[in-house]
């Protein structure tokens, strides 16, 4: 009966309807999409990096930005500089003459030259390779943690961050974007019954200049993480484009499907 | 060689009859390996009821959906490299520099998640229409059995690209078998081949993963498909098709599976696809869902993530498992909360197999299950605190209650009388 098979219908859309519900609450909880509940006069938690990994040339100003200021110190071990050049468009020659550091080749992976035992006794930890950092903790994530550094005398770097505490990096880019200060206000909340008093961030406060102007930083550290984003999966961009056109096929034949499926069942009666 | 039906009646509908005998080379083949025979009787000759819904592509879905798991296991497996220091660089290497590796990586993961999708769907339907009734009570073993191997098949998958949730995840599931008295500890230890999981359990479960569980599985698969044809399918109505046979023997109801129901699981299978591809090219981790983040961090002992939780199709029984104060009651609970779906066609004492005849007591309870099972699948996912464990407990409850009652609510319940013949209303 007619209303039968609707019943069926209505019954595996609605459950359908149920999974995608579930599906995008839980995508809402994605490395980076949800962090802690906003606190007064901090907005930095929500701070997003709405980078674009299709344009090129943010990327390859990404790739500018990582191999002057992150290589000294992490490496990409899973990217090939090749590939690099491949994916991004960059001419071999400037590829050799830019970016490569002098002595590898283009078919090496992209690797530091700092010493992982030598990094772990500087700084307590070696420096995380960056090959999938974007993927590991979000694009939301870099972006926050590059843009909330401050100065911190207690700390042996000088430096502290706001989205990983105690971080055991320093401020490597305060050349750029200049030195920040934190300022901290005394808030005072009920946690069972209990009154605590603890120190939020308020505002940052910038103490000396750096080379870039805010918005000028602002694009730096948009360009990094999308290159980083490119690096934690190079396909994504054709991975898009190819499923565009295997999904019209399915369509196709899917269309194709039914109409020998209504043909054949006009004998049933 | 006389053409049997389902009935086991010779069968004389289109596609059913006995063709001459052939010459030349299908001649020479037909004598020696009963190939027409086999066609004849498993698609052409078999009659399956004329009104399948919607839900009854599930079934074909599931064979189509190993199929890819196979296929693309045997690529992936031409690249991974097993063991301790190689494994997460060698799925890398798949995602990065093997040609087209990314796309069978994905489709494996994703076929993973699908794949349990697929089964619950299927399990459903068989849960609305009566399906693990008798003379199906084997076909419903073995399905079950298929679901517990796939169970294994998947943890043991999950925990390959050894990435930290994979490691953090088998130190939490293995470690369940420590509850058990006596033999716990030593147990486990036998399990990881080692004093925690280590290169051994890697390679172990590798083993497991490619050889011995998909032989399982195939097995189970092709016991379960005997079974279906030996009892025929159910139906929306619950009606056995076999009882109202034609003047030619066959059932009244039924038509030939091929070409009718291969064509239109054809259909099916387009749609499925669909779906599957917008997935694996547009939103391969389905935010966190299908790949999640800590998985692209390589396997740290030394560093748990933030919390530790299944693959969404494990969670429903992970909430069970932490609705419990007691370490190994609630493994005893999570056991028994996939046990007793083996004991459904015992425990349902209606006079009617499907839900369209049922009345509301058994309707009530099963919208209940269906709400508990994916309520307890979210909470499984969250950490295991405040209202989330009250609620955990809540759906726990509900869920042992649609099983164990049902014994009770289903003779209580008010059914409508069954019609002599399945409802179809041709197109």
């Amino acid at each position: 009966m007619r209303t039968e098979r609707m019943r069926a219908w209505l019954g595996a859309a609605l459950l359908a309807l149920a999974g995608c519900a579930a599906g995008s609450a839980l995508a809402a909880e994605a490395p980076g999409a949800a962090e802690e509940a906003p606190k007064a006069g901090s907005g930095w938690q929500h701070w997003r990096a709405d980078t674009d990994v299709t344009n090129l040339a943010s990327v390859q100003r990404g790739a500018r930005n990582f191999t002057s200021y992150c290589l000294g110190c992490h490496s990409l071990k899973y990217e090939r500089w090749s590939r690099l050049g491949t994916d991004l468009a960059i001419p071999d020659s400037l590829l050799q003459k830019e970016l490569l550091p002098p002595g590898d080749k283009p078919t090496q992976y992209i690797l530091t030259s700092m010493p992982a035992a030598d990094a772990e006794a500087w700084f307590g930890k070696a420096p995380p390779d960056l090959s999938l950092m974007a993927r590991a903790r979000g694009r939301d994530y870099l972006y926050q943690f590059l843009k909330t550094f401050y100065l911190d005398p207690t700390r042996p770097t000088g430096a502290n961050n706001l989205r990983l505490p105690a971080t055991s990096m320093p401020a490597v880019l305060s050349e750029l974007e200049g030195v920040k200060r934190a300022v901290f206000k005394d808030v005072t909340r009920s946690v069972g019954g209990q009154l605590l008093h603890e120190q939020e961030f308020d505002h940052f406060e910038q103490v000396a200049p750096g080379r870039l102007s805010a918005a000028e930083y602002d694009g730096f550290v948009r360009d990094t993480v999308n290159f980083l984003d490119y690096v934690g999966e190079p396909t994504q961009a054709a991975r898009r484009s190819l499923g565009l056109w295997v999904v019209l096929f399915l369509l196709v034949f899917t269309w194709l499907a039914w109409l020998m499926k209504r043909e054949y069942w006009k004998d049933v009666h | 060689m006389a053409v049997k039906s389902a009935s086991g009646a010779p069968a004389t509908l289109p596609g059913g009859e006995a063709p001459a005998a052939r010459n030349g080379f299908w001649g020479w083949i037909n004598k020696r390996l009963p190939v027409d025979e086999f066609i004849r009787e498993q698609l052409t000759g078999y009659f399956a009821p004329k009104n399948f819904n919607i839900w009854y592509f599930f079934g074909s879905l599931a064979l189509v959906v190993l199929v890819l798991q196979l296929v693309t296991g045997i690529f992936l497996t031409m690249f991974y490299k097993v063991g301790e220091a190689s494994s997460f660089d060698s799925v890398e290497y798949i995602m990065r520099e093997v040609n087209y590796g990314w796309l069978i990586r994905y489709l494996h993961s994703t076929g993973a998640s699908a794949f349990f999708i697929v089964v619950y769907l299927h399990m459903f339907r068989a849960f609305l229409y009566g399906s693990y009734r008798k003379p199906r009570e084997l076909l419903w073993l073995f399905g079950m059995a298929v679901y517990l191997a796939l169970m294994a098949e998947a943890f043991m998958g999950y925990v390959l690209p050894w990435g930290n949730m994979s490691f953090w995840g088998a130190q939490v599931i293995v470690n369940l078998f420590g509850t058990i008295p006596g033999i716990g500890p030593g147990l486990v230890e036998w399990i990881r081949g080692d004093y925690g999981i280590a290169d051994a359990t890697l390679n172990r479960f590798f083993s497991l993963h490619v050889a011995a569980l998909p032989l399982g599985l195939l097995l189970l698969v092709a016991l379960h498909l005997v079974a279906l044809r030996r009892s025929g399918s159910n139906n929306p109505d619950g009606i056995e098709i076999k009882e109202k046979l034609g003047p030619d023997g066959t059932p009244l109801d039924g038509i030939p599976f091929h070409p009718y129901y291969t064509v239109k699981d054809v259909f099916g299978i387009g749609l499925f696809l669909v779906i599957l591809a917008i997935i694996v090219f547009f939103v391969p981790t389905l935010g966190g869902l299908f790949l999640e983040a800590p998985n692209f961090e390589p396997a740290n002992p030394l560093s748990t993530p933030e919390h530790i939780a299944p693959v969404w199709y494990f969670t429903p029984f992970y909430a069970i498992l932490r609705a419990v104060p007691d370490q190994r009651m609630g493994a005893l609970l999570m056991l028994l909360a996939v046990v007793s779906f083996l004991f459904m066609p015992w425990l349902d004492r209606s006079p009617v197999k499907s839900m369209r005849y049922r009345g509301w007591l058994s309707r009530t309870a099963l919208a209940l299950f269906a709400v508990s099972f994916v309520a307890l699948g979210y909470l499984g996912l969250q950490p295991a605190d405040g209202v989330y464990v009250v609620l955990a407990r809540i759906f726990t409850v509900i869920y042992f209650a649609y099983f164990w009652l049902m014994p009770i609510y289903t003779k209580l319940d008010p059914v409508k009388p069954v019609p002599e013949r399945v409802v179809y209303r041709a197109h």
